[in-house]
């Protein structure tokens, strides 16, 4: 039987275990087991140990980026700890199934996480629209403060932890982790330039964490059960589970908690039932609006971050994108490019500038107006809008679809504009 | 519902002034306070903002810059009910354009538009997180996926 942590209290159709429920199936007990009995640094070792990367798409190992809080001692006053539960990513609806399936796995995540990098102070940015998680999760911290697990001297071991749910106002970057504190602070979601990382001067210029959703669920699990086990539940060389996701023409469309490194291939025929009626997978974004495409034929690379660096693409958020050939590749990368020219926070010219020129261009050829001349300007574009020339990584994540899309798709590009139309309208 | 245009009632002062006391800076509450504001208001009206500004320790122009950055604070009237239809990759895949187009057909109105017996606001919104039931819209706040033009139409009759 696999072994699916982050997900074994999940039931579809019924509501989440209640802090009864959860305590039942051993839930906080980690918890009463490591608060001040064991060293922080002791919780940081473990999970880098274990292998755990960001889940929010990025991977940077977890472990390291609590390393890099400074210690207590040289750097005294408010550090805080967040939770990005910020989800906009096209694509993707993994961390929905964590908020809304089990609310308290989170908070013991957090207690966990925010001791280890000795927080007090602990924020959940969640984004206004997931209203149903924002009640659960309300809920669940009324619990949790009333059983004692949240605010001064929790269970007894001297530590205090205050924890506060805030919820956004929209906008997509958001979920990058400075805007997010320009957010919190209540100015405009603009990025910020790195360094100084958030850990050094993060929120209000404290030394920060931020973390995502899935990130923060797996640490109850890392901790309880240690890195070896941990690092033995992914396949192909990588470690631990996570939560994937199929969504476009298929049969079983969904998320679904698998060995880390399981091939992309397994995924879309066992878990998502293969392609619906009789539609032709031609590829694949292997992790939301920010990859790139994964062809066909490379589907059997094993879903990991290193999986997917190894082909030049990214894993990302690890819910996929399937593009069926009953949708013009034109238009589909078209409307990933309106997605980013309109949330581009208009801070660097290049992506505010830039991105609404590429999602004219794109228009242009798919609607039978375009040039010969554009191709080399969109190629033009994934350079000057890639990695390096912008505070953030918005430009340089719209660029990964369009630097592979023109590369895989030449053939459709060019017969859009020697047709001068489009073979799917 | 309180005319969006009014000054400040006193209780409207005091929830901000609630707001104010928890947040670590005052200004670090604005978003909150616009969204209350907002929540018995519909919209945060130009002639307001100042005075909300003031209660926030900030200048008008500080809280203008946040207030027009948020796609989810509204600075016109909308209408009674906001329809956030999401048009990001996986529900533009699977039809979202048509439910525009279905919508558009139905209340006369197009996105940024409100209906003239005030009603209804269509707005675009980037992805709900339910590609898994694509196409998917939030309707006054619930969200509602795998929405078919007859589940549409039954919608936005009683919403």
């Amino acid at each position: 039987m696999m072994e699916r942590p982050l997900t074994q209290n999940i039931r579809p159709g019924r509501p989440p275990l209640d802090l009864a429920g959860y305590r039942l199936t051993g839930g906080y007990e980690t918890l009463r087991a490591k608060l001040g009995r064991v060293d922080p640094a002791d919780l940081i070792a473990t999970v880098t140990d274990s292998g755990l990367g960001g889940c929010g798409g990025g991977g940077f190992p977890t472990g390291r980026k609590w390393q890099a809080m400074p210690p207590r001692a040289t750097r005294p006053g408010p550090r805080y700890f967040i939770v990005n539960a910020d989800e906009m990513e096209p694509g993707t609806f993994k961390d929905r199934l964590l908020l809304e399936g089990d609310p308290h796995q989170l908070l013991e995540g957090i207690l966990l996480s925010a001791y280890a990098a000795q927080a007090n102070i602990a924020y959940i940015f969640i984004r206004g629209e997931y209203t149903r998680a924002i009640e659960l999760l309300t809920q669940a911290i009324t619990e949790a403060e009333h059983a004692g697990l949240l605010g001064a001297n929790i269970l007894g071991s001297g530590y205090n932890l205050a924890l506060h749910l805030h919820t956004g106002a929209g906008r997509y970057i958001c979920g990058e982790e400075t805007a997010l504190l320009n957010s919190l602070e209540g100015k405009r979601a603009i990025p910020r330039a790195k360094p100084p990382l958030p850990q050094i001067s993060g929120l209000f210029g404290c030394p920060t964490v931020v973390n995502n959703v899935e990130t923060v669920c797996n640490i109850p699990h890392i901790i309880r059960h240690g890195a070896a086990w941990y690092k033995a539940l992914g396949r192909n060389g990588a470690a631990g589970t996570k939560i994937f996701g199929v969504s476009g023409r298929v049969n079983r469309p969904g998320a679904y908690e698998l060995p880390m490194g399981t091939p992309m291939n397994e995924m879309i025929l066992e878990q998502a039932g293969g392609m619906s009626n009789g539609h032709k997978l031609r590829a694949v974004l292997p992790g939301g609006a920010s990859t790139g495409f994964l062809l066909a034929e490379q589907l059997d690379t094993p879903m990991s971050f290193a999986g997917m660096a190894a082909t030049g693409n990214r894993l990302g958020t690890g819910t996929a994108i399937v593009l069926d050939d009953a949708t013009c590749p034109v238009a589909f990368i078209g409307n990933l490019q309106k997605f980013f020219a309109r949330e581009s926070c208009g801070w660097c010219a290049p992506c505010r500038d830039g991105l609404p020129w590429v999602a004219a261009t794109l228009n242009a050829i798919e609607t039978g107006v375009g040039r010969d001349e554009d191709l080399e300007l969109l190629e033009e574009m994934t350079e000057s809008l890639g990695p390096g020339r912008t505070f953030c990584a918005l430009a340089p994540g719209a660029m990964a679809s369009l630097q592979t899309g023109l590369r895989y798709f030449a053939e459709d590009f060019r017969r859009h504009i020697t047709e001068k139309s489009c073979a799917w309208r | 519902m309180s005319t969006a245009n009014a000054p400040l009632s006193a209780a409207e002062h005091a929830a901000i002034a609630e707001l104010v006391a928890h947040a670590p800076t005052p200004r670090a509450a604005c978003i909150d306070a616009l969204k209350f504001i907002q929540s018995s208001r519909r919209y945060v009206a130009d002639e307001v903002l100042p005075e909300i500004a003031a209660a926030l320790g900030m200048s008008a122009a500080e809280l203008d810059e946040v207030a027009t950055f948020y796609n989810l604070i509204f600075r016109k009237l909308v209408g009674e009910n906001v329809i956030l239809l999401c048009d990001s990759i996986t529900c533009w895949m699977l039809g979202s354009e048509k439910l525009a187009a279905q919508i558009t057909d139905r209340l006369r109105i197009q996105f940024g538009e409100t209906s003239s017996d005030k009603k209804f606001t269509l707005l675009p919104i980037v992805c709900l997180g339910a590609c898994d039931h694509a196409p998917a819209l939030m309707l006054g706040g619930t969200l509602h996926g795998d929405v078919t033009p007859a589940r549409l139409d039954a919608l936005l009759e009683t919403p």
